[in-house]
């Protein structure tokens, strides 16, 4: 202190003080600092890593100077000889579009129909959002038991648990996905009910009043004003949809581990990374081509959106 | 987690931060302490190590299922008692353990784990993460055959393991079922397919099968691999020495193509239980499956249960080797009591050890060959001798072979072919493929 106070320099110093003590300039360092710190720790490091291994073969064993460095060899390898790839990619992509298309639809339906202050709409809205509480683990056990060839729901309704003709719901690589997302979306709608409800609940109702005095009708009204206001939910909700479909993983290790037409790239990077498997370098290329899909979409959406929402609101 | 953990103090010092004298003292101090308590934490458990060498013997069980964990601490009780030294057991999740084996072995691991004989002890032995106990066994070797003594063998000749139990795959089926409808066990290849046809027309599903986990199926092709091409053949192609593009792998896989229209329907959405289950309900005929199949039948269905060998395909080879997986125990490299584990890893391989442990868990075969059996059922009793007739003993598809190979290439191939049976060429290519890549490493 003394020190800075005697110096040449100390009277613009002295202003500038005033302004953020030293004590602020701590904490603000703080604030800032030890959140990078995490995020550079927790982030960074490891994905650098994981490019880093995916140049590698290791099996975890021994210190880092057993890594054999072998180049691209992973990354040829995954989309030339291993099988499993290019499903998991198709099934990744089907997910993001099933994902974009049923539950988000059937969320904001689901969300208009109990925005109209219908008797015992909060009893509704409760059972509907109640499969969100439930990680996607306990949704995979739950519709198991529906799914089951002799033993379950569905197949002793239909009355096909016989030889012959029973309906393989899980272990049919044609079907299974598809019942695995029908059981992924029926908690995916409460999400987005619920989402698209706090936005209608938020919206003025002075713009429908406007609307059905201009004399627009129920469906002209939400098409053309109510629909369009939702826009900033409307963003939340293609990130949300994104990144679930993505990182869409527990549901089908529970059911599989991710064999048998449930293969996605997460369940790939885990099999060979996690266990016994340990094929460290093989599994950080599945996991490095994965971060790049996430890129590829995440990085376009965000620009779009910061740069439009952000330049609307400074004007 | 640790890792990262230490990256955040010399970052923080570098990010630029001004902090006074007083501030870098505290978080010195902070951190300071922080260390203190670390390195408090590891002597005192190094130290408390060293200073009660002669009593304590650390043991990493995986035994978490509550029958054998109750059977074990029974053992260790004995143990205790009979040595007057402590085994002071660490119990995880089974599939924990098996999943975070190799993070284990390299950190700080018990003086002795739980573990498998065969390839999966080999690899550890191999990589310098196991402690050799050849000097045990000069002591206990007159209790076990020289099967189990060459599954207990690594690469370089000297022992790494010590049995304690095993239970053998068959195809069980149920006494009363086969009596009524006056079947017999098949023998020969030919008579299973009679037996499954005669089992179709009378209404019953042949062979239940389920491999929704991804596993169950691999015991039906080591067992026609063996019975098909021999022992030899089949350890060599798990070693990864011999192609699977041969054209004796090939005819295993046509050979199974002939008997997948008799397996159960649907067995890639089911799990051992359900399928196991179908046999319980005297829907399915047969089902091949280690003798954990028991499990799911209860009094007076358990005595209902039989099995037979899973039958001869080449005469020349007949069925000279058993599908046995072997569970028994490993001492890790870093040993704070050598004397005490290997004490104890003596008493284990005792009759009175096994005994106690059957006691409660009646599932599986001691491997001691000295164990009391006089209070075996009748299906320990053939299991006994079905292993003991058999020249060769395996230990699973996924304990013969590396870990990586076994869940990331024949789990989706062998589902495939299940799906898919015709395209065997292809697919033993794709298995080739990827053999070669991973065996390289």
């Amino acid at each position: 202190m003394a020190v800075v106070r005697s110096s040449p320099a100390g009277a613009a110093t002295r202003r500038r003080r005033r302004l953020l003590t030293r004590r602020d300039k701590l904490v603000l360092a703080l604030m800032v600092g030890i959140p990078t710190l995490v995020h550079v720790g927790l982030v960074w490091v490891p994905a650098l890593g994981s490019i880093a291994l995916s140049f590698a073969r290791w099996d975890g064993i021994g210190g880092l100077d057993t890594i054999q460095w072998i180049g691209t060899l992973n990354y040829r390898q995954i989309f030339t000889i291993y099988p499993p790839f290019w499903p998991a990619v198709q099934h990744n992509i089907i997910w993001l579009a099933f994902f974009i298309v049923v539950p988000t639809v059937f969320g904001l339906f689901l969300a208009v129909q109990l925005d109209k202050q219908l008797r015992g709409s909060r009893i509704y809205q409760s059972i509907l959002f109640l499969p969100v509480v439930l990680s996607l683990a306990i949704v995979g056990f739950i519709w198991q038991l529906i799914y089951a060839p002799e033993q379950g729901l569905i197949n002793n309704l239909l009355g096909r648990t016989e030889q012959g003709n029973l309906i393989d719901w899980l272990g049919n690589p044609k079907l299974n996905l598809w019942a695995v997302l029908i059981a992924a979306s029926w908690r995916h709608v409460g999400y987005i009910m619920i989402l698209y409800l706090a936005g209608l609940k938020s919206l003025d109702p002075t713009l429908r009043e406007a609307a059905a005095i201009d004399g627009a009708n129920e469906w002209q009204a939400f098409r053309r004003v109510v629909f369009p206001a939702l826009k900033p939910i409307n963003v939340v909700i293609g990130v949300i949809t994104v990144i679930e479909s993505l990182r869409a993983f527990d549901i089908v290790y529970v059911i599989n581990k991710g064999t048998n037409g449930l293969e996605l790239l997460s369940v790939l990077v885990t099999n060979n990374i996690i266990g016994e498997a340990s094929r460290i370098g093989f599994g950080s290329t599945l996991a490095v081509i994965l971060l790049v899909v996430s890129l590829a979409f995440i990085i376009p959406y965000l620009v779009v959106y910061f740069r439009g929402s952000f330049s609307r609101e400074l004007r | 987690m640790a890792r990262s953990g230490m990256q955040l103090p010399p970052s923080a010092s570098g990010s630029g931060l001004q902090l006074s004298r007083r501030d870098l003292l505290r978080v010195l101090g902070v951190a300071g302490a922080g260390v203190a308590i670390a390195s408090c934490g590891s002597d005192s458990s190094g130290g408390g190590g060293s200073s009660t060498a002669s009593k304590e013997v650390t043991v990493g069980s995986n035994a978490s299922d509550a029958v054998p964990k109750k059977a074990y601490e029974e053992v260790f009780a004995g143990f205790n008692k009979a040595t007057g030294l402590t085994a002071k057991v660490n119990t995880v999740d089974h599939n924990t353990f098996q999943e975070q084996i190799n993070s284990y072995l390299q950190g700080r691991p018990d003086d002795m784990f739980m573990w498998f004989a065969g390839y999966r002890m080999q690899f550890f032995a191999e990589r310098g993460l196991a402690t050799p106990v050849s000097d045990v066994w000069e002591k206990v070797g007159a209790n076990y055959s020289d099967a189990l003594k060459a599954a207990s063998t690594g690469v370089d000749g000297k022992q790494y393991f010590i049995p304690f139990y095993y239970y053998p795959w068959a195809f069980f089926y149920r006494k009363s079922v086969f009596e009524k409808n006056g079947y017999q066990p098949a023998k020969t290849w030919d008579e299973l397919v009679a037996l499954s046809k005669q089992m179709q027309k009378d209404g019953l599903t042949p062979i239940a099968f389920a491999d929704k986990d991804g596993w169950p199926a691999m015991g039906t092709f080591d067992y026609l691999n063996m019975r098909i091409n021999g022992y030899d053949f089949h350890i060599n192609l798990m070693g990864g020495k011999e192609s699977w593009t041969d054209p004796k792998v090939t005819k295993v896989f046509d050979t199974w193509r002939e008997l997948l229209p008799y397996h159960q329907e649907g067995s890639l959405g089911r799990t051992w239980q359900d399928a196991a289950k179908t046999l319980a309900d005297k829907k399915a005929g047969l089902y091949l499956l280690g003798m954990f199949v028991g499990q799911q039948f209860q009094g007076a269905a358990a005595d209902d249960l039989d099995f037979f060998a899973f039958p001869a395909i080449d005469s020349t080879i007949g069925t000279d080797s058993v599908e046995a997986p072997i569970d028994g125990f490993m001492l890790s490299k870093k040993l704070q009591n050598e004397e005490g584990a290997k004490k104890l890893l003596e008493y284990l391989a005792g009759a009175e050890a096994v005994n106690t442990y059957l006691k409660s868990d009646p599932n599986n075969i001691a491997a001691n060959t000295t164990a009391d059996t006089s209070g075996y059922s009748a299906l320990q009793k053939k299991a006994v001798d079905l292993i003991g007739s058999a020249k060769h003993i395996s230990q699973f598809l996924d304990r013969d072979t590396r870990p990586d190979f076994a869940s990331t290439v024949m789990i989706p191939s062998l589902q495939t072919f299940i799906r898919n049976p015709n395209d065997v060429a292809g697919l033993t290519k794709k298995i080739e493929e990827q053999k070669k890549s991973i065996f390289a490493g």
